[in-house]
Parts: structure tokens; sequence; C-alpha cells
């Protein structure tokens, strides 16, 4: 048994732990905090594969940006104290039987199928390509959709501005 | 044994039903949100196995992953600005408190 | 050959007048629609004056031809069978031309003050176009399916006109009541053109005659074998066609229509219940008369059986009754009886088409003589505004003119030499005589009925009782509108017997000589006069003569009174057996299956959209787990059902 077999199931182990953890706790901020240690086990599995750059992106942006920002919410949305109800039984057991039966189909049809795996599996990319093909405008080069994203970002900030601004109170 | 492609995507698998199951089951919107991230971080997952094991001189899939990272983001603060304000007509982020669109 | 145009234009003039007043009359002319009619129809009469005296005056060689004046295509199916619309000029035609014409434009004029007052004076003269129209374009048709047409109009012309005044039931039932039972008997009608024109391949008549009447032709032989029940398919074809005949004729037993039809305006009654609509039937006889003498004399035999019996049936109920209209009504039935039965007893051809002359002669010294007694009998109706004999009574010197000329008409009627009842009556005996013994007695039976019950109506009306004061001083008799024209039809009925109708009408175009017996004459006019006497001693002074003879006869006096029960029976066939067999069990299905059916389809649509609504909840999870369970199947279905 390798020394990078262990941490690989040690990392899957505190994700998928973690993911169940936040979709059954009944404490919303332990939720909240098992979101993020699903997402920083993730993060760890980009760091197993040699994929350190998405790595980074991943604990940046997700754990940083996002989890904050859902804990600011559940702050803002003053639900942080109590707990929360739980759903009735026989949606929970169809939900769930939902879910097993895709995970089911899901298995079966990846278990029937040969993925032509490459030789060449220690070939991991170089930040400075990265970065040169992000803003290429050659063939293969995702310049369009990088500027694509940042109008969508523009778009995000604005609309959420919009929406979540108070009204004006009405003068009497 | 060496961990390949089929565990990450057996991984990946899991963390995806495991998110429409908290998605279906939860009462609480952002309890929702939180589902949905980890659906959107299982297909993450998903791209970046395969960009290492079937085409490693490649970088689509990490491309890939990284623009649906930005995307969730802003999809994530939109939500959340939607949630305040749903909280603010509704008093509550329950989801069955908010169901006006019925027939 | 003449202009045809003229020959058009006799129908159209009154076409144009039923448009323009049908469409103008009460906003533009309401004052003047009287007068725009009556000048339509005179120079419509004009015309038809013209026409007769230039066909009758270019004899070929003594025999009348028949012509086509113009005909146009209308709807062709095979090369030889076509709806056309055109006129045929026989002698038959130009007759009918002339009456219908004549009556038309007398009713037009007595309409004049008989109507005058009324608030929709200028429909009443559209409708009376209208059936002028539909009666002139009878009577030119060429073609069997173009008389069928007009036939229905002057059904819908007779509804309207029945029915004018709408506002009384019994008027709309009555109206009613002679739309569906000609309607029933067109039925048979049409059926028998759909035969008759299979078999002979086409609908215009000379061809048809044609076509029927040679045996040697492959369509007459097919018509003849080809049967049903035995009876061959020919003969079956002219049974219908007489059936239309006979209900548009009142015979009986589609005789009903008829005395309720008497509710229309007493001028309405004159023009179309006496003198031209219900001759109809006889007019049909008589066109398609070569097929019936020569190919289906079995057919022609009962036509005369059952235009005896409605004959003798109809004189026994005139003389119970006590409405003068009713009287006048059956009247009729009981000559139009005697016209159909002198058709059914001649034969086609020379000496033996005599009951054919004597039938179209009959037909047009009737016209005369029944149209002045009902416009007579409108005029009393006038100045005593009742119908009932009983409210009338010596009123022989407060209505000098009405008095002479409908004692004219009476003795018309009656068979009383010089007038023109008379001849056209001894002809028909005559014919009677050589055809069949049997309708002969019958005849001269209902003969003497004749001079009776009309001169029952005459006494009553003119004599009985002596008149009290006179009801309106200024009323007097009604105006020159209304008297002239019962002067000009009592020089009809008076002088008209003196034509020798023989030279022009025939039932093979061909001159025939009318012979006079005095002897042979003599049997008929014995027994009208003796009818006369008895009436004359009956009724003259009121007196309890007649009560007591109705006492006397008891049960049968009862049914005779009642019609015979016949309208009491149609009204039990129709509500017992049709409405409750037939009515209700089809109401039901249409109301349960039917209606049940589309409702249920309604009623199962709004249930599954009330169950699918249910879809549409609200609830965001829902909405997932739907969509996951459509990938879900979509995918299952892509990955081991389609490959």
């Amino acid at each position: 048994m390798e020394g990078s077999t262990i941490i690989f199931y040690l990392l899957a182990l505190l994700t998928v732990v973690s993911g169940i953890l936040a979709v059954t706790a009944t404490n919303i901020l332990r939720a909240a905090i098992s979101l993020l240690f699903a997402l920083i086990g993730i993060a760890g599995i980009y760091f197993w594969l040699d994929y350190q750059f998405i790595a980074a992106v991943q604990i940046v942006v997700y754990v940083g940006g996002i989890v904050v920002l859902i804990i600011f919410s559940i702050f803002l949305t003053q639900s942080a104290g109590e707990k929360m109800p739980s759903q009735k039984l026989g949606r929970t057991v169809f939900s769930a039987l939902a879910a097993f039966c895709g995970f089911a189909l899901v298995l079966i049809q990846l278990f029937q199928h040969n993925f032509p795996i490459s030789k060449d599996l220690t070939l991991t990319p170089k930040v400075a390509d990265i970065g040169t093909q992000m803003l290429g405008v050659k063939e293969e080069g995702y310049a369009l959709p990088f500027e694509l994203v940042s109008m969508l970002l523009l778009a995000a900030l604005i609309g959420c501005i919009v929406i979540a601004m108070r009204s004006k109170p009405q003068t009497t | 044994m060496q961990p390949g492609l089929y565990h990450i995507l057996i991984i990946s698998a899991a963390l995806f039903f495991i998110g429409v199951f908290g998605f279906f089951t939860r009462r609480n919107l952002i309890t929702m949100l939180m589902s949905i991230e980890l659906i959107l971080n299982s297909v993450n997952l998903n791209f970046i196995a395969f960009n290492k094991y079937v085409w490693p001189h490649k970088m689509d899939g990490l491309f890939f992953s990284l623009f649906v990272i930005a995307i969730a983001a802003a999809e994530a603060a939109v939500a959340i600005a939607i949630i305040i304000n749903l909280y603010r007509s509704h008093q509550s982020i329950d989801v069955e408190d908010a169901g006006e669109m019925k027939y | 050959m003449m202009n045809p145009v003229y020959i058009a234009l006799i129908p159209l003039l009154p076409l144009a007048g039923f448009l323009m007043l049908g469409l103008f009359g009460r906003k533009f002319f309401k004052e003047t629609s009287g007068i725009i009619a009556t000048l339509l129809l005179l120079t419509a009469f004009g015309l038809s004056v013209y026409v007769a005296y230039d066909y009758f005056t270019h004899a070929n060689g003594g025999v009348y031809p028949k012509t086509i004046a113009f005909q146009y295509t209308w709807l062709r199916f095979t090369d030889t069978l076509s709806i056309d619309m055109g006129a045929l000029i026989d002698p038959i035609s130009v007759m009918m031309l002339l009456v219908v014409t004549f009556v038309s434009l007398m009713v037009h004029i007595y309409s004049l003050a008989y109507v005058k007052g009324e608030e929709r004076f200028a429909t009443y003269y559209a409708y009376l176009m209208l059936f002028t129209f539909s009666m002139l374009g009878l009577v030119l048709s060429s073609n069997l399916f173009q008389i069928y047409i007009f036939w229905e109009l002057v059904g819908l012309s007779s509804f309207l006109l029945i029915g004018f005044y709408y506002n009384k039931p019994s008027a709309v039932a009555a109206c009613k009541k002679a739309f569906i039972v000609t309607r029933f008997a067109d039925l048979g009608f049409l059926i028998g053109i759909l035969i008759l024109s299979f078999y002979s391949g086409t609908l215009d008549f000379a061809t048809l005659i044609n076509t029927l009447t040679t045996p040697e032709s492959a369509a007459m032989k097919n018509a003849v074998t080809a049967s049903f029940l035995g009876v061959s398919a020919i003969s079956w074809g002219m049974a219908l066609v007489f059936i239309g005949g006979a209900g548009k004729s009142a015979m009986f037993p589609l005789h009903i229509w008829l005395p309720d039809a008497m509710e229309g305006p007493t001028p309405v009654s004159a023009l179309i219940h006496a003198a031209t609509m219900v001759v109809a039937g006889v007019f049909l006889v008589a066109r398609l008369f070569p097929v019936f003498a020569l190919t289906t004399p079995a057919v022609l035999e009962i036509v005369g059986w059952v235009g005896a019996f409605s004959a003798i049936f109809a004189a026994m109920i005139a003389c119970t009754q006590t409405d003068i209209k009713r009287v006048l009504a059956y009247s009729t039935m009981s000559q139009i009886g005697f016209m159909l039965f002198a058709l059914g007893v001649s034969k086609y051809g020379g000496e033996n088409g005599l009951g054919f002359t004597a039938s179209m002669f009959h037909l047009f010294t009737h016209a005369m003589f029944k149209a002045l007694l009902f416009l007579g009998a409108g005029a009393v109706i006038h100045y005593v505004h009742s119908n009932e004999m009983k409210d009338m009574g010596g009123l022989r010197k407060l209505l000098p003119i009405t008095h002479i000329t409908f004692l004219i008409a009476c003795l018309a009627i009656a068979g009383v030499p010089p007038f023109a009842g008379f001849f056209s009556k001894e002809e028909i005996l005559l014919a009677a005589f050589n055809g069949n013994k049997t309708i002969y007695y019958v005849a001269l039976l209902t003969s003497g009925l004749t001079a009776f019950y009309m001169f029952r109506l005459y006494f009553n009306i003119f004599w009985s009782k002596e008149p009290a004061t006179q009801h309106d001083k200024h009323h007097g008799e009604g105006g020159f509108a209304m008297m002239m024209p019962l002067v000009l039809l009592a020089i009809g009925a008076a002088a008209a017997g003196f034509i020798p109708f023989g030279n022009f009408v025939s039932s093979d175009g061909a001159k025939l000589e009318s012979h006079f017996h005095l002897a042979f004459s003599a049997a008929p006019v014995l027994i009208g006069l003796s009818g006369i006497l008895l009436a004359f001693v009956m009724y003259k002074k009121q007196s309890n003569k007649a009560t007591n003879l109705a006492n006397s006869l008891g049960g049968i006096y009862k049914t005779v009174y009642h019609k015979f029960y016949i309208d009491e029976l149609y009204l039990f066939i129709t509500k017992k057996i049709l409405f409750n067999l037939i009515g209700r069990p089809a109401a039901w299905f249409d109301k349960n299956v039917v209606d049940g059916l589309v409702n249920a389809t309604g009623n199962a649509t709004t249930m599954i959209s009330a169950k699918i609504k249910g879809m549409q909840s609200g609830r965001v999870q829902q909405y997932a787990a739907y969509f996951f369970a459509g990938v879900f199947g979509l995918v299952l279905i892509f990955l081991y059902i389609w490959k």
C-alpha cells in the first residue's frame, strides 16, 4: 500500500462524508461547515492529481468566496440559531431511492465502458501554458469564453445589487 | 491497487447523487443552494479526472472546470440575492412558504 | 315562333315585383305597393294573352306543337341527364298561363280594397307576386326537376300566405300543417322523379315522355321488367309522382291541410287554394299524361278512383259545414276530384282522349267560378266580420252586386246551362260514361250533392233571415276595387262555357270535336235542379227542417260533420305512434347517448386537466423531481431500448 493511495482514500472519505453531512445536518451552520470541508476535500483531490492551479482556484473561489457568502446569507436571514424543520419521511425515502437508482445506473454504465486511458500520466499542465492558452486567440484559445465570463460576472454583479436593493420607503 | 480514473469517477458520481438527494430533501433555500454547489463540484471533478487520465496533453477539461467555477460563483451570488429578497417579503426562507406560483 | 323574351317576361315580371316589394316595400312603397303589383301583373296578363293568341292561331296542320321557348342547362349529370331551366310551350301550359295571370290579376285588384290599412301591405303583395312567379314557373317548366323546384316554391308561398296573420295561433298551426303535409307528399314526388329519371336517363319532359312511351326503347323495357314487390318500376315511379300531385291537390287522404288553409286572407284562398295551386297536381298528371295512359294504365285507374272518392267524400262533408270558407274549401276538393277522375278515365289520342280535354276545360271554368265564389265570400265576410253562416242571412238587398255574381257562380258550379260549369261537367260525365260506368254514377251523385250544398250556402247567406238593421251605414258593399273583379269573373263564369275547348287542348295536340248530346246532358241537369230545389225548400226560409233532418240522421250526421274524424286519426297516428314509438326513443338516444358522449368527452377532459393541474404546485423540489425522473427515463430509453 503506497502513501499516495492512503492519502487518496483519506481525501475521498473526507469529501464523501462531509458531503453527506452537508445534506443531512439539522443545524444550518453545521451544514455550511461540512460543505466547506467537502470543498476542501475536493481541492485536496485536485492536489493529489497534480493539478495545483485548479486546486488553488477551487480554494480561493469556492471555499473562500462562495462558502463565506453562504454563511453571510445565513446570518442575514437570521436562521443561524434554531434547528431546521425536517422533511416528511416519504419524501426522504423517495429521494434516497431516486438518488440510489441513479447512482446504480451510472455505476453500471461506468463499469461496462472501456475508457482509453493514456499511458503518459505524468504530464501535467504548466501554469504558463494555462495562461497563454487562456488568453490565446488562435486555435484552442479561450479568449472568447474568458471575455464572456467576465461579462457574465458583470451582469451577475449588477443583477445582485438590483435584486437585493432595498426599495425606497414611501414618503407619507 | 493504484487509484485510477474509475475511483475518481465513482467519487464524483457519489457526490452528484448526494447533491441530488440533498436538493430533493432539504426545506431551506440556502441548504438547497449548498446541494447545488455539491453537484457542480462533482462535475468539475469529472472533467479534471478525464483531462488527467484520458487527455493528459490537452487542457480542455481544466478550462471547462475553470469556467464552471466562475459561473458557479456568479450563480451563487445571484441566488443569495434572490433569497434575501424573498426573505424580505415572506419573512422565511422555507421553500414550502414560497409556493405562490401554483395553479 | 315568337320572341322567347315575351315568354320569359311573364314569370319574371312578378319575380321582379317580389324582389322590389320584398326588399324595399316596407320603407319606400308602403302605399303604392298594391298599384305597382297590379300594374306588373296587368302587363304579365297582357303578355299571356298575346302568347296565347300567337300560339293558338299558328296550328301546325291541326296539331299544336310542343315547343321549347328557351332552355339553359343548369346542372349537368351526364350527356342526357341534366337539370335545365326552360320554358315548354304547349296547349296546357298556355292555357294555365292565361288562367294564372287572370285570376292573380283579379286577386291583386281585389286585395287593394280587402287588405287596405294592413300594416304589412307591401309584404302581402310581395308574397302574392312570389306565388304568381312560382306558379307561372311551374306551368312553364320544361324539365321534371324544374317543376319540382317551382313546386316547392309554390308550397313556400302558400305557407307564407296562409300564415300571413302570424299572431293568430290557428293560422300558424294551419300553415305548418299545409307545409308539412305537402312536403310529406313531395317526398313521394322526389322518389318518383328519381325513378323516372333513372330509367329514362333524362329529366327533360319531351325526351322523358318519348322514351317512356315507345315500347321498343331499351329504357322502357328496363323500366317495365324491373320490379319491386310485384309492381314494375315504372308503375312505382308514376304512382309516387302522383302521390306528390295528390298532396298538393288535396286528395284523400292528404286533404287535411286544405280546410285549415282557409285561415289565410280570403283573396289568398281564392288565388291559391281554389284556382291555381291546388290544380298543380292535376297539371302534373296532365303533363305526364302520355306516360300514364300508354305505359301505366293501372296507375291511371288508381288516379281515377282517388279522384272519384275524394269528390264524393268532400261533397258529403261540405253539406254539413257552417263556416262558409270551409264549405268552399271542400267544394274545391270535390271539383279537383272531378278533374282527376276525368283524367283517370281518359285514354290517349283522338276521341278517346275526351277525358283529358274535359279535365282541362273544367280546370279553366272552375278557376273562374271558384275564384268568384271565394272573392264573393270575402266581400260577405268583409261586411259581416264573421265566417259563420249563422251570422249571415238576408244579405241580398244589402250586397246586390255580390249577390248576383255569387248566384251566377253557384249556378255555374251546379251545372245549370248556359253557364260554364254545365259544359265542362257535361264533357266530364260523357268521358266517365264512356270510360268507367261506376265512376259515372258516383260523379252523377256528386253533382247532385254539389248543387245541394252550394245552394244551401247561397240561401243561408242571402235569404234565410230577414235583414235586421244595416251593420254600418257607411260601410256599404265594398268599393270599386272589390266589385270589378267579381263582375269580370262572373262574365268569365257565364261565357267561358262557349269556348270550343277541344279545338285548343287535347291529349295529343290535335283538334278534338266536342259533341253535344241533349239526352245525355238531361240527367245531370235534372239532378242539379233537384238539388237546388231541395236546398230551396230547406233553407230559403229559416225553419227547423234542416235541424230535424240532421237529428234524424244522428250518428251519421255527426261523423260527417266531424269530417269523418280523419284529422283525429292523423293526430292519433302522429302523437301515439310516431312521437311515442319513434320520436321519444330517438330523442332519448340523442339526449343521453349522443349528447352524453359529447358531454362525457368534455367532462373527461376537465377531470384529466384537474388532475394534471396538480403538477404545477409551485414547489420547486417537485419540479426538480419530475425533471430528474424525465432525464432518468430518457437515459434508460436511449441506453437499452433505442440503440
